[in-house]
C-alpha cells in the first residue's frame, strides 16, 4: 500500500481555542476518505492543514511522502519559503465548499491559469487539456461563461476541473455540496464519483452520508479536535462503536 | 363571508384592466423646473457682459493653449504617480509587517493632514529648510514643487482607494488560487487586483477629475497652467468674465471627456460581473 497522505497527532488552535488535538490520519493512494463530524469538531481546519492554508500548531502532514510546509533537519522542523510551498500545494487539489471561481475570468480562463502560470504549461496545451475537463465535468460549449452565469452546481464542476487541470496527487474537498441548492448537489456527486472510480486519492469532508456511504473507502468520525472513530463505511455508518457517533448519525439522518 | 362570494366571477378577475396612478404633480413640477431653466439659460446668452464673442476670440490662442498642456500634463503625471506610489502604500498597510503598516499608515495620516496648499508652499521654499537646495538656480523650482506636492498628495488619497478596492475582493479568491500554488504576487496582479479595479475606478474617476481641476492651485505659484494662463490675459485687458469662462469651458470639455472614458473602462472592469455581460 503507497500513502498518499499521513497525519500525525496535528494540533491547531485559534487562539486560545482548540480545534484540533491530536488527529492521525492515513490515506492510501486511490483511496477515497470521507471525513464526517459535526460543525466545530475541526474537519475544514484538518483539510486546510493539508495544503498548508493553516499552519499547523504541532504534528507532521506529509502529502505524497513530501513534509508539507516543513523541512526536518536535526530534529526540528523548519518553515519553508513561500515558493516551496507554493509548489507543493500545485500537486494537492482543494475544491471549497463557496466555489471560489475567479469571478472576472471566463471558465475556460478559469482552468486554464494556473496550469500556464505556475507550471509553465503551453498555452495550447493547456487550452486543449482544460476542454477536455470542462467537459469531462459535463460543461462542454460553456467554455466563455462567467462563472456569475452558471448555477452553483455548474460552478463547482468548473471548480473541480480547475483543481484537475493541475494533475494534483490529492484532491480535498471542503464540504463542496453545502452551499448548494438540493436539486444541485447530485450532479457534483456524480463528477466526484467518476474521479474516484478512476482512482483518484480523495479527502472529502461532507454531511452527505450517502456519498460517504456508497464511495468511500474509510469513514473517520471527527468530533472535539479528535478522530473518535475511522474505518470503512459499513462499520463507522452502519454499526458505530461509539455513542458520540451514532448520536451525530441520528441527527443528520 | 359565505364561499360563494369570495371568489368573482372569472371574466372580471381576468379581463380587468391595469389603470396607473395619475401623477399630475410630476408634470408640472417637470415643467417648471424646465422653465426656470430656460430663463437660466436665456440670460446667459443674452447678457452682454459674459461677452462671448470674447470667450471664443480666445479660446484657441497659443497662450491659452500652452496653460492648458501644462494642466493636463501636470494631472496625468500626478494621477499615474500618485496611483503608482499609492498602490504600494496599500500593499505595504496590507502586508501584515507591522514596521511597513505604520509608515504607510503614518504617511496616509500626514499627507492627508496637511492642505495641498500649504504644503505647495512648503515645497517651494524648502530651501529655508535646506539651504543646500537653494542658490542661484534653486533645485526645486515653481514646476518642480508642485509636481512634488501633487504626486504626494494625491498618493495619500490613492492608497485608501486601493487599498478599499483590494479589500472588496473576498478572500475566497485569495485562498482559491493560493490552493492553486500561486504565489503571494501572483495572486495579488493576475487574481485580486483585476477585480479590485471595479471598486478602484468610480473612486479613481473621481479623483483624476478633482486632480484636473485641483492643478489650478498651482497657479498661487506662478505656474502657467490654464487658469494662471487667463489670469495673466486679462490682468493686462481686464475682460475678467470671458477669460474665466475660457478657462471653465475648457475644463468642463476634459472632464466631459475623462467621464466618457470612465464609462468604457469600468464596461471592460464589470466583465463577469452581472448575469447578462
Amino acid at each position: 500500500m503507497t500513502v498518499a497522505v499521513q497525519v500525525t497527532d496535528l494540533h491547531k488552535s485559534f487562539g486560545s481555542t482548540p480545534v484540533l488535538r491530536g488527529v492521525d490520519l492515513t490515506v492510501p493512494k486511490g483511496s477515497v476518505t470521507c471525513v464526517i463530524g459535526p460543525s466545530g469538531s475541526g474537519k475544514s481546519t484538518l483539510l486546510r492543514c493539508l495544503n498548508h492554508l493553516e499552519k499547523p500548531d504541532r504534528g507532521e502532514i506529509e502529502v505524497a511522502g513530501q513534509l508539507v510546509g516543513y523541512r526536518r533537519h536535526r530534529g526540528k522542523l523548519y518553515e519553508l519559503k513561500e515558493k516551496v510551498v507554493a509548489g507543493q500545494r500545485a500537486s494537492i487539489g482543494m475544491v471549497f465548499q463557496g466555489f471560489h471561481l475567479f469571478a472576472h475570468l471566463t471558465v475556460l480562463q478559469n482552468v486554464v491559469e494556473a496550469p500556464v502560470g505556475v507550471l509553465g504549461v503551453p498555452r495550447e496545451e493547456a487550452d486543449s487539456r482544460a476542454r477536455a475537463l470542462i467537459a469531462r465535468v459535463g460543461l462542454a460549449g460553456r467554455e466563455d461563461a462567467y462563472p456569475r452565469q452558471l448555477s452553483g452546481g455548474q460552478q463547482q464542476r468548473v471548480a473541480i476541473a480547475r483543481a484537475l487541470a493541475m494533475r494534483p496527487e490529492v484532491m480535498l474537498f471542503d464540504e463542496p455540496t453545502s452551499a448548494l441548492d438540493p436539486e444541485l448537489v447530485g450532479e457534483v456527486l456524480e463528477v466526484m464519483k467518476d474521479l474516484a472510480a478512476e482512482g483518484m486519492t480523495m479527502v472529502v469532508v461532507t454531511h452527505e452520508i450517502g456519498f460517504a456511504r456508497s464511495v468511500a473507502d474509510t469513514v473517520v468520525f471527527l468530533d472535539e479536535g479528535r478522530v473518535v472513530e475511522s474505518g470503512p463505511p459499513a462499520d463507522v455508518l452502519d454499526r458505530p462503536g461509539h455513542a458520540r457517533t451514532r448520536e451525530f448519525l441520528a441527527r443528520v439522518r | 363571508m359565505s364561499a360563494s362570494t369570495v371568489a368573482s366571477p372569472p371574466e372580471t378577475r381576468t379581463a380587468a384592466e391595469i389603470v396607473p396612478l395619475r401623477r399630475p404633480w410630476r408634470w408640472t413640477s417637470a415643467a417648471l423646473v424646465l422653465l426656470a431653466l430656460a430663463a437660466v439659460l436665456w440670460s446667459v446668452v443674452t447678457n452682454e457682459q459674459f461677452q462671448w464673442d470674447v470667450v471664443v476670440r480666445y479660446f484657441t490662442t497659443g497662450a491659452v493653449l500652452r496653460g492648458l498642456g501644462l494642466t493636463l500634463w501636470l494631472t496625468a503625471l500626478t494621477v499615474v504617480l500618485g496611483f503608482v506610489i499609492g498602490g504600494v502604500l496599500a500593499v505595504l498597510r496590507l502586508s501584515g509587517n507591522p514596521v511597513l503598516v505604520g509608515v504607510s499608515w503614518g504617511y496616509v495620516w500626514l499627507f492627508r493632514s496637511v492642505p495641498l496648499l500649504v504644503q505647495l508652499l512648503f515645497w517651494f521654499n524648502i530651501g529655508a529648510l535646506y539651504p543646500a537646495l537653494s542658490g542661484a538656480t534653486p533645485v526645486i523650482g515653481p514646476v518642480t514643487a508642485v509636481i512634488i506636492g501633487l504626486v504626494l498628495h494625491e498618493a495619500a488619497y490613492a492608497a485608501e482607494i486601493v487599498r478599499g478596492g483590494i479589500l472588496s475582493v473576498d478572500s475566497g479568491q485569495v485562498e482559491a488560487a493560493l490552493a492553486l500554488g500561486m504565489r503571494r504576487g501572483r495572486v495579488l496582479r493576475r487574481i485580486v487586483l483585476p477585480q479590485a479595479m471595479r471598486a478602484i475606478i468610480p473612486a479613481a474617476g473621481n479623483m483624476l477629475i478633482g486632480t484636473l481641476k485641483g492643478t489650478s492651485i498651482v497657479s498661487v505659484l506662478a505656474v502657467q497652467d490654464l487658469l494662471y494662463s487667463v489670469q495673466l490675459i486679462y490682468n493686462r485687458n481686464y475682460l475678467i468674465i470671458p477669460l474665466l469662462l475660457v478657462a471653465t469651458v475648457w475644463y468642463v470639455i476634459v472632464t466631459s471627456l475623462l467621464s466618457i472614458g470612465q464609462h468604457y473602462v469600468e464596461r471592460y472592469y464589470a466583465r463577469g460581473a452581472g448575469r447578462l455581460s
